[in-house]
């Protein structure tokens, strides 16, 4: 019950208090923040271009991009303008319209991610992220629906479209191949993205970006830990995350969608010019994006000790230095680790992944009623990790029974 | 914004409600017309996600986040699944393939029964006036202003009606065994015949056609 009333205590001023009072000031401070996000991703996006092709040549010991620019940091800029003087193909056998609709599909749910993020403010104490600008109270974030998680959630499945479409639509076989591989890979994985998603929103009681950020900015455990998402939830709905998420941006091992050796391109391999670089955007900047949820959701967000100078300043500092990191973990992941076979894939996401997120979930549901009712912490705890082996070895038994009797039946004497 | 507005507890339309209903329900009727008269199944399925997603846009109109936001995570992954289908099972994602009808006769009563169910909309709406069907504020606002919407479905869904959700649970994992076992059911052993052309003797030679004619050699 203590749950449910955890979760209204925060209710009284939902969302940001800018849009309690709509004038044309606060459109115009809407607007800037819409701007100011649209350049960040697109710099970002364009910083991680160079930044993964930089990293993975010093992790083979290569020397990398390094003629535009100092430290050639130009070079996605001097790619970007090549892309958009090339030639555009279209197939003859492909389906026009929606071969034309397809990059830009793949390309505005990568955007639209990015408004629920809490990028900068002060939240330190209790300062609940609040900046003032113009005179206006308001959050460093373009905007906090109450259904901020569930927008991600959506945006993610908006996603799958463009690259099934551009494979379809492309009317020859290696693309269709990379798309149909993409739709299932990304549906598989969604599965346990969103239960994972899910222990977050259990532990911090709201939906809400902004609520969740807030929430892990309080004091943490002992008062020297943070109070952030991967320890509220012990650590594994984060690693989960981290798996489900790779293989959402079909980034290595899991980029079986444009596997080369196999697919050519995967399913751009019929698109030239600017729209293949739109769907290279699409993809880095799905990475930068993804980056920012897991801040988000698991690392505080923008939250962070304020050393000197303004409060604000320092969220953005601390965003950007902690969404870095992830971008170094992909990238290391991309340099390190060779892509799975199809079977693990979806071993690993429907086998493995689903049952864990579900069963940690109900664990930390556990827990939580447990100290909510005064029971034995660790009573509970011993008895449910004897559920969780109970269970385990059950599912493990089933899916050791299927696989013996398909054998049987399909190849009988 | 929808949830400032239920928030205030205020309940009249406002003009940027009244242009979103408009954009969005027009989209809604063009994407639902595009699922019955595109030529092409995998563009009928697009018109549907359209129509969809229009429908979510109505739902926020009206202040409803949460059935707004699970409106386009169901469907739209719904869809994906429907479109692969298409390709993959049906192998029907060209035009020539729809040419002939596989239900005869369902378009007389098809029209018979949207004309049916239209008449009985409109005599609704005589008899109890508009407020029981259209989404007037006055119908469909918040049951409490207090809160957002998902706390009060959440809360509703886990008291007052937990037993239909909890039956609906149980409907959707027979759902999920039965999909299971009728994808595993066994099926019969074929072996897959050898080409006849395995037989003949490989050649190298390109003026020796007996290897492209196997079954000419066996002969």
């Amino acid at each position: 019950m203590s749950l449910l009333v955890t979760g209204s205590a925060i209710v009284a001023q939902q969302g940001d208090p800018l849009l309690f009072d709509v004038d044309l000031t606060a459109v115009g401070i809407v607007v800037g923040k819409v701007l100011v996000i649209f350049a960040f991703l697109l710099v970002a996006t364009m910083f991680m271009v160079w930044f993964e092709r930089k990293l993975i040549s010093d992790m083979q010991n290569r020397i990398g991009p390094n003629l535009a620019g100092p430290f050639g940091i130009l070079q996605t800029l001097a790619d970007g303008i090549k892309f958009f003087f090339k030639e555009d193909l279209i197939p003859d056998r492909a389906q026009r319209r929606v071969f034309i609709l397809a990059p830009f599909l793949s390309f505005v749910p990568a955007f639209l991610l990015f408004v629920v993020i809490p990028f900068g403010g002060d939240f330190n104490d209790g300062n609940a992220g609040v900046v003032t600008i113009f005179g206006r109270e308001t959050f460093l974030q373009v905007a906090d629906p109450p259904i901020g998680v569930l927008f991600i959630l959506a945006m993610s499945s908006l996603a799958v479209y463009g690259a099934m479409l551009a494979g379809w639509s492309s009317g020859s076989k290696y693309p269709l191949l990379g798309s149909v591989r993409q739709s299932a890979q990304m549906i598989s994985y969604e599965a346990a993205m969103g239960l994972a998603i899910i222990a977050v929103v259990v532990k911090t009681g709201s939906l809400s970006t902004h609520d969740i950020v807030v929430t892990q900015a309080g004091e943490g455990l002992g008062g020297i830990l943070p109070n952030w998402g991967v320890l509220l939830t012990l650590g594994v709905p984060f690693v989960i995350f981290v798996i489900a998420a790779t293989a959402e941006l079909n980034r290595p091992p899991f980029d079986l969608v444009e596997a080369e050796q196999e697919l050519v391109g995967g399913f751009h391999t019929e698109y030239s010019s600017i729209r293949f670089a739109l769907f290279f955007l699409a993809e880095f900047m799905n990475t930068v994006t993804m980056s920012a949820i897991f801040v988000t959701l698991f690392l505080g967000g923008p939250a962070g000790p304020v050393l000197f100078g303004p409060g604000w300043l320092w969220g953005i500092i601390w965003f950007a230095l902690k969404v870095f990191v992830f971008l170094f973990m992909f990238v290391w992941f991309r340099a390190t680790l060779p892509r799975l076979r199809y079977d693990q894939l979806m071993d690993l996401g429907w086998k493995v992944l689903i049952p864990l997120s579900l069963g940690w979930i109900l664990l930390l549901v556990a827990l939580d009623l447990a100290q909510d009712q005064n029971w034995n912490l660790f009573a509970v705890g011993i008895g449910a990790a004897v559920v969780f082996f109970c269970a385990a070895m059950l599912l493990r038994a089933a899916v050791r029974s299927g696989q013996a009797t398909r054998h049987t039946l399909e190849v009988p004497d | 914004m929808p949830e400032a507005v239920l928030l205030g507890g205020e309940q009249t339309t406002t003009a940027v409600e009244w242009v979103v209903f408009i954009i969005a329900a027009t989209t809604t009727l063009l994407g639902s017309f595009g699922v019955i008269m595109a030529r092409n199944p995998v563009h009928a399925a697009l018109s549907l996600v359209g129509s969809l997603f229009s429908v979510a846009v109505l739902f926020l109109n009206q202040g409803a986040e949460f059935l707004a936001a699970v409106q386009v995570i169901v469907y739209t992954g719904a869809i994906v699944i429907l479109i692969l289908f298409v390709l993959m099972l049906l192998g029907i994602d060209t035009e020539e393939d729809l040419e002939d009808e596989p239900l005869r006769g369902q378009m007389p009563v098809a029209v018979g029964i949207g004309v049916l169910l239209t008449a009985s909309v409109f005599a609704l709406t005589q008899l109890v006036g508009f407020d029981v069907v259209t989404g007037t504020p006055e119908v469909t606002a918040a049951i409490r202003d207090d809160m957002p919407n998902i706390n009060q479905i959440g809360r509703l869904l886990f008291t007052d009606f937990v037993v239909a959700t909890q039956l609906a649970g149980v409907m959707l994992t027979v759902a999920v065994v039965g999909a299971v076992v009728m994808a595993r059911r066994p099926r019969e052993y074929q072996p897959i015949p050898e080409p006849e052309s395995m037989d003949a003797p490989l050649s190298l030679d390109p003026t020796d056609q007996g290897a492209d004619n196997g079954a000419e050699v066996a002969d």
